[in-house]
């Protein structure tokens, strides 16, 4: 994942552009024809078919009462898992970055454990533990609270490794002329490293909400995808398609697209307000 | 080996670069580009490499049009100021790639890499990386590596640029020596006057796009064309709207006919040279250099009222 | 002392959402030996799901790292106009859902979709098949090598290239033998996570499989037909082979990853 730091460092003056026409034109030609056929085409299917019965279709499908419900509990679990990672996340971030002990390293591997498993492994895993027949008597399964275990399974990295490398890369000098000022340590890290973290943590919310968002996979076991109690949107939606409703589908659909470009966009905004300080 | 530069110029967006340049490089000399940054030394060096292209203007290389040619065709070496070493490549790889892209047989590679190899000292270094080796030395395996394919034209952009001050030196002079040994035409660029002069056969000096003087190195001191290169090549000093070196004044105890009238600042002993700092009645700095021996028949102090005589000075329009 | 209560809640938090419930399955599976596990991977559809998932693997990793370096160069050698909405683009797949993805491809493709009919006319099974599971696993994979060649690309700079243009090289050979090696490493993390992407699939290739048994199953999609099918052992023991297949994933990212090199 290219980090905000990197983003930094690199505004250093870029290097020479091509002047080959040619080879411009053939590889944007490749890369335009392919991302066009793979990503805008399909998109753009799925807009017109949630548009297919027109505004009131689009509107009914979007307000009905089952849609609606699977909004309010994804948006308010994934706002939830957000917050907590902004939290834990950063602070695991700060102990790979400032702590120092045997099985750091491991610790370290271990957090992308995310991207490497299976969505549907996790949720299968995490029942084990939190499921009927838990070994700890930590019974969850298809409750509100497995919703946001399960988020918080799979959208863990996300702030860590936004927030590892802009720690690393931050001047320590800084901190200790803050102390040789006469700073607390509560002061230091409040006036001096959260406002220099915080780009790094909110990039790294955004990215666990959009994950959060649409997850599916590690929701379909664990949450008993029960109407109304533990059915998140993007569970809603699978269920429409089963049952051959492509409207009601890809109204909702639409819906999570929009908000995975909102996502995108404020992820765009916070880089660039990060920095900012560079810029001439 | 010879080239032409005929009527180059070339602009950046709104920033023009190079204005109308011309400038004609003997065969199997060493010439210098010198001007301070923003001059368009470097830019003028790319285009004759055909990394850049010129907006207007011609590139002759040894009597050929060579402007539409790219760079791969033009069999010019270019070295650059962070040497661009192919990093995953060891010493011997990097000086054999010109060769090797020309499908040279691999017993000539060799040998024509061991040649190298001696010709630039770096002989015990052959099976190693870039990255193991000082700056000095990655430069050197650059220069080797652009000699490899026997280019018409050698081209550096400030080579001793990242280099420090002592390394800088010794490099400067083991150019000087190797282009004496292998006598390919060679154009580098750099911001250093002292190292133009020891250097450089002829020197060009640019300053904001445009060729001030292209002369000898004592052509330059002694005969600079205009005020620019006079304050850049060696040190200048404006006396009532003159300017002089400041080797070339007189320091007398009464007034003359030219002279002008000063206050001693401070004087500084440099070694066999002694620095004398004036100030004119307008507060404007002047500086005179004199020997030790003049220093000690004259006895100056703080604070001394003297007066300055140019004895060689030049007016530029 | 508080450095400690730090180490601690991280590595709490580490082991209850992670380590424990992962630990939870090994033991759960390995209880009664290996002999159970065994079956329940000797199973015929699930021998085929797994054949299923590596060939769409093998099919979607190439493709991505042949577009992730092409469009790296392109967006960073080049200038063109709308740089910006090429890179929303490109990173799009990783703030979609999967089922928003099946979605879109089941509406394009499907019957009543653009290509739909020109499918039809054709014979050509899309959908249900082969050819749709692997468009969405290269829909969702698509940024990884992308996104580790563009910074890379940027840091290298492209001195080296203009050296090896002056001492003679093509364009060609430039690439492969000096742009190509000196973004390796960036390729093969960049790789990995496609990887890693692509095995793991569930919910886009759940929608456009249509997921029939022993025909357009995963492994992913069996996991969830056997704990549908309320063999939990089963469903396990495919899991395990996963969680494996993700631990040494998980090897490779951290002897591969792009580490900050000084200057």
């Amino acid at each position: 994942m290219a980090s905000l730091a990197s983003d930094a460092a690199r505004l250093a003056p870029p290097a020479r552009v091509s002047r080959d026409r040619a080879g411009t034109a053939l590889s944007l030609g490749f890369v335009t024809t392919f991302l066009t056929i793979m990503v805008v085409l399909p998109i753009a299917a799925l807009i017109a078919a949630s548009g297919e019965d027109g505004w009131s279709g689009f509107w009914d499908a979007v307000t009905s009462p089952g849609a609606v419900a699977a909004l309010k509990l994804t948006l308010g679990a994934s706002l939830i898992v957000s917050l907590i990672n902004a939290v834990l996340g950063t602070i695991t971030a700060w102990v790979l970055v400032r702590d120092d002990f045997r099985g750091k390293a491991l610790m370290n591997s271990i957090i992308d454990l995310p991207f490497a498993l299976p969505t549907i492994v996790a949720g299968l895993t995490l029942l084990a533990l939190y499921g009927p027949r838990s070994p700890i008597g930590i019974e969850i399964a298809y409750t509100r609270v497995s919703i946001v275990l399960a988020l918080m399974f799979v959208t863990l990295p996300f702030v860590v490794r936004t927030v590892q490398p802009v720690l690393q890369e931050l001047d320590v000098e800084m901190e200790q002329a803050a102390k040789s000022l006469g700073a607390s340590e509560a002061k230091t890290f409040r006036r001096v490293i959260l406002p220099n973290i915080l780009p790094g943590i909110l990039s790294g919310v955004a990215l666990a909400f959009a994950k959060a968002v649409g997850e599916f996979g590690s929701l379909v076991i664990i949450t008993g995808n029960l109407p109304y109690k533990t059915e998140v949107s993007s569970v809603y939606i699978f269920g429409r398609i089963e049952s051959g409703d492509n409207v009601a589908a890809a109204a909702t659909a639409t819906v999570l697209l929009v908000i995975s470009f909102a996502v995108l966009l404020s992820i765009g905004v916070i880089r660039h307000f990060a920095t900012r300080h560079e810029h001439a | 080996m010879s080239i032409h530069v005929l009527n180059v110029s070339k602009s950046f967006g709104a920033f023009a670069a190079l204005d109308d340049i011309s400038l004609e490089v003997e065969g199997g000399s060493l010439t210098a580009l010198l001007g301070p940054s923003g001059s368009g030394k470097s830019t003028l060096l790319r285009i004759i490499a055909g990394l850049e292209t010129p907006d207007t203007g011609e590139i002759q290389i040894s009597g050929r049009d060579a402007t539409a040619l790219k760079p791969q065709k033009r069999n010019v070496g270019f070295v650059f100021q962070h040497y661009a070493a192919f990093k995953h490549m060891t010493v011997r790889d990097n000086i054999a790639f010109g060769l090797k892209v020309r499908k040279r047989p691999r017993a000539e590679i060799r040998r024509r890499v061991d040649e190298l190899l001696r010709l630039v000292q770096l002989e015990a270094f052959g099976r190693r990386y870039p990255a193991q080796l000082s700056g000095g030395q990655r430069q050197r395996m650059a220069l080797a590596r652009a000699l490899a394919p026997e280019p018409q034209v050698l081209l550096l952009d400030e080579p001793f640029g990242a280099l420090d001050a002592r390394v800088r030196a010794e490099l400067r002079e083991w150019l000087r020596r190797l282009h004496d040994e292998v006598h390919v035409t060679t154009v580098f660029v750099t911001h250093d006057q002292e190292e133009a002069m020891e250097v450089a056969d002829q020197i060009a000096v640019l300053n904001q796009g445009r060729l001030e003087q292209v002369g000898t190195p004592s052509d330059l001191y002694d005969e600079p064309a205009t005020e620019f290169v006079m304050r850049f090549v060696g040190d200048a000093n404006a006396v009532d709207g003159v300017l002089v070196r400041p080797h070339d004044v007189e320091l007398l105890f009464e007034p003359a006919d030219g002279a002008v009238e000063v206050m001693v600042e401070r004087v500084t002993i440099l070694g066999w040279e002694a620095k004398v700092e004036l100030a004119d009645g307008d507060g404007g700095p002047l500086v005179a250099k004199l020997t030790r021996e003049r220093l000690d028949e004259l006895e100056l102090e703080r604070g001394q009222i003297v007066w300055v005589l140019p004895s060689r000075e030049r007016v530029f329009a | 002392m508080r450095r400690l209560s730090l180490r601690a809640v991280a590595i709490v938090y580490l082991l209850a959402i992670l380590v424990g419930p992962l630990a939870i399955v090994f033991w759960r599976t390995f209880q009664d030996g290996l002999e159970p596990a065994w079956q329940a991977l000797s199973n015929p559809d699930t021998v085929h799901a797994f054949k299923l998932t590596l060939i769409i693997t093998a099919i979607a990793v190439p493709v991505n790292t042949v577009f992730g370096i092409v469009c790296g160069l392109a967006i960073v050698r080049r200038s063109f106009p709308g740089k910006g909405l090429l890179n929303a683009f490109i990173d799009l797949p990783l703030a979609l859902s999967p089922v928003v993805v099946g979605l879109a491809l089941f509406l394009l493709y499907g019957r009543d979709g653009w290509f739909g009919g020109w499918l039809d006319r054709h014979d050509i099974q899309f959908l249900f098949a082969l050819p749709s599971m692997v468009v969405a696993t290269i829909f969702v994979s698509l940024p990884f090598v992308a996104r580790e060649v563009i910074p890379t690309l940027r840091e290298i700079g492209d001195e080296q290239e203009q050296a090896a243009q002056t001492l003679g090289a093509s364009g060609w050979q430039t690439f492969w033998r000096i742009t190509l090696p000196s973004i390796r490493w960036a390729v093969i993390y960049g790789v990995i996570l496609t990887t890693a992407r692509c095995l793991g699939e569930y919910g886009a290739v759940a929608v456009v499989s249509g997921r029939l048994q022993g025909q357009t199953e995963t492994a992913t999609l069996r996991v969830q037909e056997r704990y549908e099918s309320f063999d939990l052992a089963g469903a396990y023991a495919i899991s395990i082979l996963l969680a494996l297949i993700a631990i040494l994933v998980l090897l490779a990212m951290t002897i591969t990853r792009p580490r900050e090199e000084p200057a």
